[in-house]
């Protein structure tokens, strides 16, 4: 960074102008997505795998009477 | 559409690329995933609204930034406390210099209005195309172009030149007078 700040005052002469524009912007453009690939490569968090992996099952709780439903049947 | 096991897999294949645009833009880590778990829920509620064989990313960019939008107005006060836990959420800290470097960078983005910065953020490291990112902050494409390109001017200003406002005519003018004299 202090490197690209000295050459800022010495390159700043109109022709050089774009060229040093060019090496900070792919600069900028470099540390922006180191920044953001940390973070990505930490992949997904158990909290997030396991809320998506609840959330799929088809809530199927309420399903106690289906087989003990036929206990009252002892008519006569 | 229903959620398949396919579109269950996308999404969880989303989730890495969420927590980072969440990060950059509220700054830390358990609030950013607090954002995505929001978001998740809210576009698990809503999977019926997506639209097979759109761009699913774009989808849960958009419901993750007015989650965060609307969420920011409540508690701005809050958040400007923020400062370093970024670098708190990484496992892998930078080694010494680096880490200086990155701290001084993640400081000049923190500088960018919110407009810029998610702009900046969504076209640069996302990656997401311009018309992609105007569909997430529901804005023009131009107006996206021109947010980035303020932000990067903005950011090389900080970061890269003394005196944000030297960069630019002031400073090449001063320098052909230094030269030819």
């Amino acid at each position: 960074m202090k490197d690209l700040k000295s050459q800022a005052s010495k390159n700043a002469a109109p022709g050089k102008q774009s060229g040093l524009n060019a090496e900070i912007q792919s600069r900028i453009g470099h540390q922006l997505r180191a920044m953001y690939d940390d973070v990505v490569r930490q992949g997904v968090p158990d909290r997030f795998a396991e809320l998506i992996r609840k959330l799929d099952k088809p809530q199927n709780p309420p399903q106690v009477d289906s087989t003990g439903g036929n206990n009252n049947d002892g008519r006569e | 559409m229903p959620l398949t096991d396919a579109l269950r897999d996308d999404i969880l294949a989303a989730v890495p690329s969420l927590r980072a645009f969440a990060i950059s833009l509220c700054g830390n880590g358990d609030r950013a995933d607090d954002l995505v778990q929001e978001t998740l829920l809210r576009a698990l509620a809503n999977i019926d609204s997506f639209q097979p064989g759109s761009n699913l990313p774009a989808w849960l960019f958009t419901i993750l930034r007015n989650l965060f939008r609307s969420d920011y107005r409540k508690r701005r006060r809050e958040v400007e406390d923020a400062e370093g836990n970024y670098a708190k959420t990484l496992k892998t800290q930078p080694a010494q210099s680096a880490h200086l470097e990155f701290e001084e960078f993640r400081a000049a983005l923190d500088k960018l209005p919110q407009d810029q910065r998610e702009a900046l953020i969504l076209v640069g490291a996302s990656g997401f195309s311009y018309e992609d990112a105007a569909t997430i902050c529901g804005c023009a494409v131009g107006t996206i172009k021109s947010r980035v390109n303020r932000a990067r001017s903005k950011l090389a200003a900080l970061l890269y030149v003394d005196g944000a406002e030297d960069f630019g005519p002031d400073e090449t003018v001063r320098a052909v007078i230094g030269g030819n004299g």
